[in-house]
């Protein structure tokens, strides 16, 4: 048959989409209100179509993400209409942690990888459903689909299941939860493209516009409220710029850009020289760090 | 995904739709340990310009102090121990795309030990670039995966010579390897071999010609993968829909979601629901995007049928003209992952893309040797090795040939207690026996034969270790139901090794079967109306639990006879003890074998202090309580 990429590309992630509906019985979808997120909302809009997706939606808020990001994900879930939990982890909180403070690492941990933890116990979810790719990361491209985790929620990369074809093992002993990566098999400019034909909103902060910026070694890092400090030497400066990925907004560079379309991205993509996560500044803390994080929990 | 483009394009829509429209090849690379499989798609994507900066300024911080050759394989080998043991232990996918085409690449392990990552990798796959170091020439992780990926369905296979740098780029050692291949390969059934000699360290012949194999006329590595043409769907295949779930979003609504399997389906034509033979027809494919009136092999759709039939998951629909087999025996090759052994007897769950049963082996009719390819006698399958296998389910299920449908013919064995995936099936056919063995309707049945009993048939299931005292509460308990007229028998361990079992010993495989048949023994003595005590170590939960599931609801009653293994080697009736601590007897559960203890037994009889004819009557008790009616 001679079906388009994307047209195959949906087909998959619909298909798995299904599949743990259909075999968990309290699945839950990670909203991290990025591109991938977006595509993965509109995927699971058209799964169960005439139904509504049936399972609630999470986002693990650090209180550091961009302001769009936030506006973006209450007037999504307004007009969307699905069921959004929000979850921050207050003992973080509490100890006042943050990323300025802390660093990457220690920020991360808590306000990440801890507090998901939390979230999943706490709503006694047995499948996580998540927009992560293979070709983000390295190890990323190591982990199969449907990805077993263990009662304290840890990644086993030497004893992963084998996974044959479609045919998903979708069974879990007590404790044990499954992670699911219905996109796994998408590209960065797979992603864009399907957005483009589908019309799927995205926060505005993908595309260029002026905004204020410092530069910190070699990266750009927007000043989106006032908790930034800033150094002797640190000059805000209006600069041309977009977001290929967004995280929390003092750990995700920016790029001098001025795409303000999708077909535009798509132009800039194609002569683009630096992966996407080049610029997230938690991939970089060490050798191996995604799969330091994902052991311990992280998605 | 990397994707090799030097200017923008001026028409960005345009440029957009052809790229959409490439054909996709998915390939993986294997071969044995070190042959080169990462470096090779290193090379690959390094010479073609597809590597981002930033990943291979990575490269050279993870690799540093490795000379001044950046190490391509680090590009894939995505894991801290990967890096740390310099080897490959999982399967990395890759995408990229040139002018021509689109790629999916999975990079796979040549560790024996990590066969199951490659088959992960080869089940998907259009294609293999099987690597050969050119100084050692075919090896048997080459003839492994040669194999594998030939039972797996693909079709088209690159052996990529590699290292010929190494032999000073001679045409005479590379010939020798290709001829040698051709003729070990012959019988797998590939529709081309492409061999290519290549440096995947200096990049001869992997993007274009090598200037040092001037005798080399074919193809360069990535030409190749560019033009190599797919087979072409020989003719429109049947129709199948597996059933991923009902939707039901209200009272008027029902549809069935799927992917389309094969074939395609357009509104109004006739199906069949494949398990029952229910016909309907096509009253509406509904998406997201608005109904259509056809659908095709790939597509995830929504079906509405004309009637009210019954199908839930598991089920197909189907073409009437041409239907799937719906059978509860077949034959299949099975690839064993398991690090516990595929035993001949034992319960596993049987998974196809939507359904799941329980299944058993009932035989192992032979074992393939993956050097010789010859078929061996074997009682099991070890880790990594393969075998043809005749397979039971409780429940019959719906399926093709696996050479006929790569979806709808495959299964996966997952273990009941671990979850693990332990072994993944390609059917061969349905058994037959099945078909032509009905059951007999018998007018007197097993209600009326436990009527005329005043009983209701029962099996009671002693397990615990050897000395526990099963057999000596089991005769107790039989005495007492006995003076009060019901009618028992004491299926004891001991007793059938002498007769029904005397060709079985005390493996894992002959304990498995033993307590297969004991199992079975015990059902047809309960169709008889009999209350059944069955005496028997049974140390395994698997083949406890099969027993279960044998027989009816509420009629198999588990009872942990529960005494410390210091107790039992002090009673020790038997004097096996003695022996098997002293290294006389293999295999004695408890002391060189394991006991899997009950984790949800009825009765869990603790003996230390109590008297048999105690926990005897505490079984009566509890038989009592259960009781329906006046009935035992």
């Amino acid at each position: 048959m001679s079906h388009g990429n994307l047209q195959r590309l949906e087909a998959e992630a619909i298909y798995v989409l299904r599949e743990v509906v259909a075999t968990f019985s309290n699945p839950v979808m990670l909203y991290s209100i990025g591109k991938d997120s977006s595509v993965l909302l509109h995927l699971a809009t058209k799964a169960f179509y005439p139904a509504k997706p049936p399972f609630p939606f999470l986002h693990v808020d650090t209180k550091w993400k961009f302001r769009e990001m936030i506006e973006f994900r209450d007037r999504t879930a307004r007009e969307v209409g699905f069921d959004l939990l929000v979850h921050v982890n207050q003992d973080g909180i509490d100890q006042g942690i943050g990323p300025f403070t802390h660093g990457s690492n220690v920020h991360t941990h808590f306000m990440k990888t801890i507090a998901l933890r939390q979230a999943l116990e706490k709503y006694g979810f047995d499948a996580a459903l998540a927009g992560a790719r293979r070709d983000e990361e390295k190890s990323r491209a190591k982990e199969r689909i449907f990805s077993v985790r263990n009662a304290q929620h840890g990644w086993d990369p030497k004893d992963q299941r084998p996974e044959m074809w479609k045919t998903y093992n979708t069974r879990v002993g007590p404790g044990e939860t499954m992670r699911v990566f219905p996109l796994s098999n998408w590209t960065e400019f797979d992603i864009w493209q399907y957005i483009r034909r589908e019309n799927i909103p995205i926060v505005p902060l993908y595309f260029a516009a002026r905004r204020p910026v410092v530069r910190r070694g070699g990266v750009l890092i927007m000043v989106d409220d006032d908790r930034m400090p800033l150094q002797p030497g640190d000059e805000i400066t209006e600069r041309l710029i977009r977001f290929r990925t967004l995280g929390c907004y003092p750990l995700t560079g920016a790029i001098e850009s001025d795409a303000a379309t999708v077909p535009d991205i798509l132009r800039e993509m194609l002569t683009v020289r630096t992966s996407e996560r080049q610029s997230r500044l938690i991939d970089l803390d060490e050798a191996g760090a995604m799969e330091k994080k994902k052991r311990e929990g992280y998605f | 995904m990397s994707y090799l483009q030097t200017a923008p394009p001026h028409d960005i829509e345009a440029h957009l739709t052809e790229h959409d429209k490439k054909s996709i090849l998915r390939f993986i690379t294997c071969g044995s340990v070190d042959d080169g499989k990462s470096t090779l798609i290193g090379r690959l994507l390094y010479d073609a310009k597809l590597i981002f900066e930033d990943q291979l300024a990575n490269l050279g911080r993870i690799g540093a102090g490795n000379g001044r050759e950046i190490d391509l394989a680090l590009l894939f080998d995505g894991l801290e121990a990967e890096r740390e043991q310099r080897i490959t232990i999982d399967v990395a996918y890759r995408y990229f795309a040139t002018g021509k085409r689109k790629f999916v690449v999975a990079d796979t392990p040549g560790h024996e030990e990590y066969t199951r990552n490659m088959a992960t990798g080869a089940s998907t796959a259009d294609l293999a670039v099987i690597l050969i170091d050119i100084r050692q020439g075919i090896l048997q992780q080459t003839r492994r995966h040669s194999y594998i990926a030939s039972m797996l369905g693909i079709r088209h296979v690159v052996l990529a010579v590699n290292k010929i740098d190494l032999v000073d780029f001679r045409q005479s050692v590379f010939e020798e390897i290709a001829v040698d291949y051709m003729l070990f390969a012959k019988t797998l059934g590939f529709a081309s071999i492409q061999p290519i000699p290549i440096s995947a360290r200096f990049g001869d012949n992997v993007i274009s010609a090598s200037k040092d194999t001037p005798w080399y006329t074919g193809p360069a590595l990535l030409e190749y993968l560019e033009a190599v043409r797919l087979d072409p769907p020989v003719k429109e295949r049947p129709f199948r829909f597996p059933v991923q779930l009902a939707v039901r979003p209200n009272a008027d609504f029902r549809g069935y979601a799927g992917q389309v399997a094969s074939g395609k389906i357009s509104v109004g034509d006739p199906v069949v629901v494949a398990k029952s033979g229910q016909r309907s027809s096509v009253k509406a494919i509904v998406t997201f995007d608005g109904s259509l009136a056809v659908a095709a092999e790939g597509e995830a759709v929504t079906i509405v049928l004309t009637d009210e039939v019954d199908v839930s998951r598991g089920n197909m629909l189907v073409a009437p003209a041409s239907r799937p087999f719906v059978a509860d025996q077949l034959q299949a090759h099975v690839i064993w992952f398991g690090a516990n052994p595929m035993l001949p007897g034992r319960s596993y769950i049987l998974r196809t893309e939507t359904d799941s049963v329980s299944a058993t082996v009932t035989a192992l009719k032979h074992q393939v040797n993956i050097n010789s390819f010859a078929r061996e006698a074997a009682k099991c399958l070890q880790m990594n090795e393969v075998g043809v296998c005749n397979i039971s389910t409780q429940a019959p299920i719906a399926f093709d040939a696996y050479k006929d449908n790569r979806s709808t013919g495959n299964f996966i064995l997952v273990d009941r207690t671990t979850n693990a995936t332990v072994g993944a099936g390609m059917i061969d056919f349905p058994l037959r026996r099945a078909d032509n063995v009905h059951w007999q309707a018998t007018d007197v049945n097993k209600g009326s034969r436990a009527a005329a009993k005043g009983q209701r048939p029962r099996v009671l299931w002693f397990t615990g270790l050897s000395g526990s005292g099963k057999s000596t509460i089991a005769n107790a308990l039989d005495r007492l139901l006995h003076a009060r007229g019901k009618h028992t028998y004491v299926l004891d361990g001991d007793n059938v090794r002498h007769g029904l079992n005397r060709d079985l010993g005390f493996t894992e495989a002959d304990r498995v079967e033993n307590i297969r048949r004991v199992a079975e023994v015990a059902k047809l003595m309960a169709d008889a109306g009999l209350i059944v005590l069955v005496s028997l170590i049974s140390p395994f939960r698997d083949e406890r639990r099969m027993a279960r599931e044998l027989m009816e609801e509420d009629e198999f009653i588990e009872i942990f006879v529960d005494t410390p293994l210091d107790e039992c080697a002090r009673r020790d009736p038997k004097g096996l003890y003695e022996k098997a601590f002293a290294g006389k007897i293999a295999n004695f559960t408890g002391v060189s074998s394991p006991y899997e203890r009950p984790e949800s037994a009825e009765l869990h009889l603790e003996t230390v202090g109590h008297e048999p004819v105690a926990l005897a009557l505490r079984i009566e008790q509890f038989l009592d309580r259960r009781k329906e009616g006046n009935e035992l």
